[in-house]
């Protein structure tokens, strides 16, 4: 085995299209392993993991780590590295010539050159406060996918965005459907008359899914950022989209869709929406409040709107003797939902949950993201995405993950979610399948039934096909749930029920 | 909080999106049939990251900048006279003015030595090089940047008190700024000779030249040196390198009352003859004015707009709209392009004088693509020119109103240089430049192009940010 580690200054290409260059690189023949990707902390942690001797580098390096059976496997290697960096440049350059301007360098010159209304800011987080700056002065509401934005320069692009009546979305901002267009990570909902406020992406596909599974159709999906109803956020973008949902003649029936929210910011703007004249519904998950499911069957009632039975593609499970929930998810609202789901089905006594984002902070798993009991681990995480792709598009992390879990004989039951739509993985179900599929086997090897349970997110406009992805999974093993929080009822019905001493 | 309720329209308008960032996020739009406006995105240098932030988080900071381009364009520039520098300045003797930013002679390049040496020689300060170059090195004369009298001087920029000097003025911001004349190419002071040629034809300037000058311009006067420049980018110049149809517009203004000057026919006929050949009569118009439209941009607080960029040979130096007075500077870089005869890379010295002021208002390398001929004098090729101007779109604040390129469909050339865009997208201002020989006494070895610095654009976001008002408590 021959490992090769080069840095490489002066380049920087995101992280999305280096899953990409690392993946072609590691498909290179004679080729093990390949990890392209900036070095970034994280990213040289992984790195470090993977057994490379890593030299020092700064965040703005690009690291070239290749593994391979001998040299000409690292040539071979590094040559597909280039060529596929090369290729990324010359997609992103137009021809030259006396026609073509050179591409705009800066968001503020992008919205110059095509005459923007909306801008959508995915650099890393420490540089993605200067892009939506430049934005708001040109009075362009900003979706700010990027995470890893600190919370004080939330509050001031929030301010000075309200100054000049447009609207942040974000930071952290994965879902937003605007005018039909998804933005991000979402799904193909047919149009209609509900309106989203969303401090919670995959919250708010959980919602957007089930209201398609009962034929009701979205207009808009406003994303506020997971933050912004925090004490110190105050619901700032919240208030603004309520307004502006409210003033759209398109809709009629506004849902905020929240990851738990602080107590007092909900307060002041449930008193705020109750003047605006629209109707407005709280999916905001929080202990003893109704999961997402619950909301929308609500939501439904009164719309006068019969609740259909929620999808599922069920396959025969049996409890298990001995072991934990294992629930890893790329969702965070879907991983804070199973937590405050299973909390409640599981009851006192049976175990607290571990989690990287814990619903208590005695919770809180170690850097290694290991323990005994329950855990339920949320992969996209900023903690997890420095410098990397978010695990809707880049599976790698959790894939391992899963691997790992198959051969803890503390691992129960498996709970894992799965969304579907723009932005996302073009075929996660095949990979997943492949994963579920092994873990099972590989447990059954060592004389345990693994069941496995999947939250799958999606709708059937969604390029991936929810029923094709369902049927994958299925296949492989695992019972799919459209509902997150009867997946999760469904995992935890699996589990002794009385804790092992 | 009030207004706009409904963000701009954002809910009832198909969404056109710009984007940075992810790629394949751009590429989910496109699949959508969204017309996407994608941002090449690089990462600022580490360590200014937080000034950035900071800076571009200035509430102040889009007015203020609006602000500085309005100025900018707005500024007038009229030829109103010629005179000594004694007179205007308040020029005392012992001191010199110099291009570039503040110098002591210990560090001063070859050809800022040679013209200093020139000057003093010429104002009878000294009788040889040897001893100029002693009493320099005494320090008997006291430098001084010609920015800071308000005035600009090409290369190395020199004006002693007896030099005559082009005066404008802008009318909208009562503004006066001035500019030696030009002493045409070869062995010339302003590139660091100082033999005996040069001399005598400074003494021919002063003597015959200038009070020509003045007669003719009080006579025809006042000139509009604005719509020069407008009228010469339309014509293949881009004025800082290539001033051929704008020396000719000059001249054509100036000749009927020049050849009915009060002096002997002789006199008359060799300042014409010596103006009309000379192709870059005109940069020393060009300069003034440009720094009448910067100047009219200083002292906004919160601005982020360079209002000069100079070099003297040894340091490249800018100052900002926001930041007043103060110098950013760094070790200037040498000048790539084509050589006179035999000169070659070597024989270069690093980047000098004011005539960046041009670059600073839009024009010269800024303009390039109004000017492709200039690649022949300077290196590269046509798309290069091109390409050139589009990409200063990328680091300016806007588009000049008067000054524009006829071949992108008569856009306003790239005006107001901002510190924060520089930063961000790595792209420094480019620059046409004449080169001047290393060694004293050379003169001019070639022509090329040169960019100032990083480190300069930095110091001053840093400067910027510095500047920033405490935010208010709460």
């Amino acid at each position: 085995m021959t490992d090769h580690v080069e840095l490489r200054t002066g380049v920087y290409v995101d992280s999305v299209s280096l899953m990409q260059v690392s993946r072609t690189a590691a498909a290179a023949p004679g080729v093990d392993a390949a990890q392209v990707a900036m070095a970034t902390e994280l990213n040289l942690e992984v790195l470090r993991g993977m057994g490379f001797d890593v030299p020092a580098a700064s965040p703005n390096d690009l690291v070239v780590a290749l593994r391979a059976a001998d040299e000409t496997g690292v040539a071979t290697g590094r040559a597909a590295v280039d060529d596929a960096l090369a290729a990324l440049r010359s997609a992103g350059t137009s021809a030259g010539g006396f026609g073509d301007a050179p591409p705009p360098r800066t968001l503020g010159r992008a919205i110059d050159a095509v005459g923007a209304n909306l801008a959508l800011v995915s650099v890393p987080g420490r540089h993605a406060a200067v892009e939506a700056f430049d934005a708001i002065d040109r009075g362009v509401s900003v979706m700010l996918f990027s995470d890893n934005v600190d919370v004080d320069t939330e509050v001031l692009l929030k301010d000075a965005a309200a100054d000049r009546g447009v609207l942040v979305m974000g930071p952290d901002c994965g879902t937003a459907v605007v005018g039909g267009v998804a933005l991000g990570f979402a799904n193909v909902v047919s149009p209609g008359r509900v309106g989203l406020v969303a401090a919670s992406g995959t919250g708010a596909q959980q919602v957007m899914a089930l209201l398609d599974a009962a034929g009701v159709g979205v207009s808009h999906c406003l994303g506020v950022g997971g933050r912004d109803l925090s004490s110190r956020v105050a619901g700032r973008s919240t208030r603004q989209a309520l307004a502006a949902l409210a003033a759209d003649e398109g809709t009629d029936t506004i849902v905020v869709v929240s990851k738990p929210p602080a107590p007092e910011v909900l307060a002041d703007l449930e008193a705020y929406a109750a003047g605006l004249g629209t109707q407005v519904h709280w999916a905001t998950l929080g202990a003893g409040r109704p999961d997402l499911t619950t909301s929308v069957e609500n939501v439904l009632a009164a719309l006068g709107r019969s609740v259909p039975t929620w999808p599922v593609w069920d396959v025969p499970q049996q409890p298990v003797a001995r072991g934990s929930l294992r629930g890893l998810f790329c969702g965070g609202t879907l991983a804070d939902e199973a937590m405050l789901v299973a909390g409640e089905e599981l009851g006192d006594g049976r175990g607290d949950i571990r989690s990287n984002i814990p619903l208590r902070p005695e919770l809180a798993v170690g850097d290694d993201l290991r323990a005994d009991g329950h855990v339920v681990l949320d992969f996209g995480d900023d903690g997890l995405t420095r410098g990397r792709a978010h695990p809707m598009i880049d599976p790698s992390l959790r894939l391992e993950r899963i691997h790992t879990e198959a051969t803890d004989a503390g691992c129960g039951v498996l709970l894992l979610d799965l969304v579907l739509g723009h932005g996302a993985h073009p075929d996660p179900a095949e990979e997943l399948a492949e994963a579920v599929r092994s873990a099972r086997a590989s447990a059954a090897a060592s004389g345990r039934d693994l069941p496995v349970v999947v939250s799958l997110t999606g709708t059937d406009g969604d390029p991936q096909g929810l029923t094709r992805c369902a049927e994958a999974l299925r296949s492989a093993g695992a019972a799919v749930f459209l509902s997150n929080a009867a997946a999760t009822r469904r995992a935890v019905s699996l589990l002794p029920t009385t804790e092992e001493a | 909080m009030a207004g706009h309720v409904d963000l701009h329209g954002l809910l009832t308008t198909d969404p056109v999106v710009a984007t940075a960032g992810a790629g394949l996020l751009s590429d989910a739009l496109r699949d959508q049939a969204v017309v996407v406006g994608e941002a090449q995105w690089q990462p600022p240098p580490d360590g200014s990251v937080d000034p950035l932030v900071r800076v571009m988080a200035d509430r102040r900071r889009r007015d203020a900048n609006a602000l500085a381009l309005q100025r900018m364009t707005a500024a007038g520039a009229d030829l109103v006279d010629v005179r000594p520098a004694h007179e205007v300045l308040g020029l005392e003797r012992g001191t010199f003015l110099h291009a570039g930013p503040p110098l002591e002679w210990e560090r001063a390049s070859g050809p800022m030595r040679g013209a200093l040496i020139g000057a003093m020689l010429f104002e009878g300060m000294a009788d040889t090089p040897e001893a100029a170059e002693t009493a320099l090195a005494a320090s008997h004369v006291a430098l001084e940047p010609c920015h800071h009298r308000d005035a600009v001087g090409p290369m190395a920029g020199v004006i002693s008190p007896s030099m005559w000097l082009y005066e404008l003025r802008d009318e909208v911001h009562d503004h006066t700024s001035w500019c030696s004349l030009n002493e045409g190419l070869g062995k010339v002071l302003r590139y660091g000779a100082y033999g005996p040629e040069v001399v005598d034809r400074l003494h021919w300037m002063n003597s015959v030249l200038g009070p020509l000058l003045q007669q003719a311009v009080r006579a025809a006067g006042p000139i509009d040196i604005k719509a020069i420049i407008a009228q010469m980018l339309q014509m293949g110049d881009e004025g800082h390198n290539r001033n051929r149809a704008g020396s000719l517009m000059l001249l054509r203004e100036l000749l009927p009352s020049l050849i009915t000057a009060d002096g002997s026919s002789t006199d008359i006929a060799e300042a014409v003859r010596f103006s009309g050949a000379n192709e870059h009569f005109f940069l020393n118009l060009g300069m003034p004015a440009c720094k009448l439209s910067a100047l009219a941009a200083e002292g906004i607080p919160g601005s982020t707009v360079v209002t000069t960029m100079a070099r003297n040979g040894t340091d490249f130096g800018i100052r900002t709209a926001g930041t007043g007075d103060r110098w950013f500077t760094g070790p200037a870089n040498t000048p790539e392009g084509l050589f006179l005869g035999s000169y070659g890379p070597d024989d270069a010295n690093p980047d000098i004088g004011d005539s960046a002021i041009t670059e600073t208002a839009g024009i010269g390398g800024f303009a390039m693509a109004a000017a492709p001929a200039i690649v022949k004098f300077v290196g590269g090729d046509v798309p290069f020119a091109l390409r050139t101007t589009r990409t200063m779109y990328d680091i300016t604040v806007g588009e000049h109103t008067a000054y524009q390129v006829p071949i992108l469909e008569f856009r306003g050339t790239p005006t107001a240089i901002d510190v924060t865009a520089v930063v961000r997208t790595g792209i420094l201002p480019q620059i046409n430049t004449g080169m001047a020989g290393r060694v004293a006494g050379t003169g001019q070895v070639g022509a090329g192009l040169v960019t100032p610095p990083a480190q300069c654009f930095t110091q001053a976001l840093d400067a910027l940010a510095d500047a920033l008002p405490t935010p208010a408590a709460g």
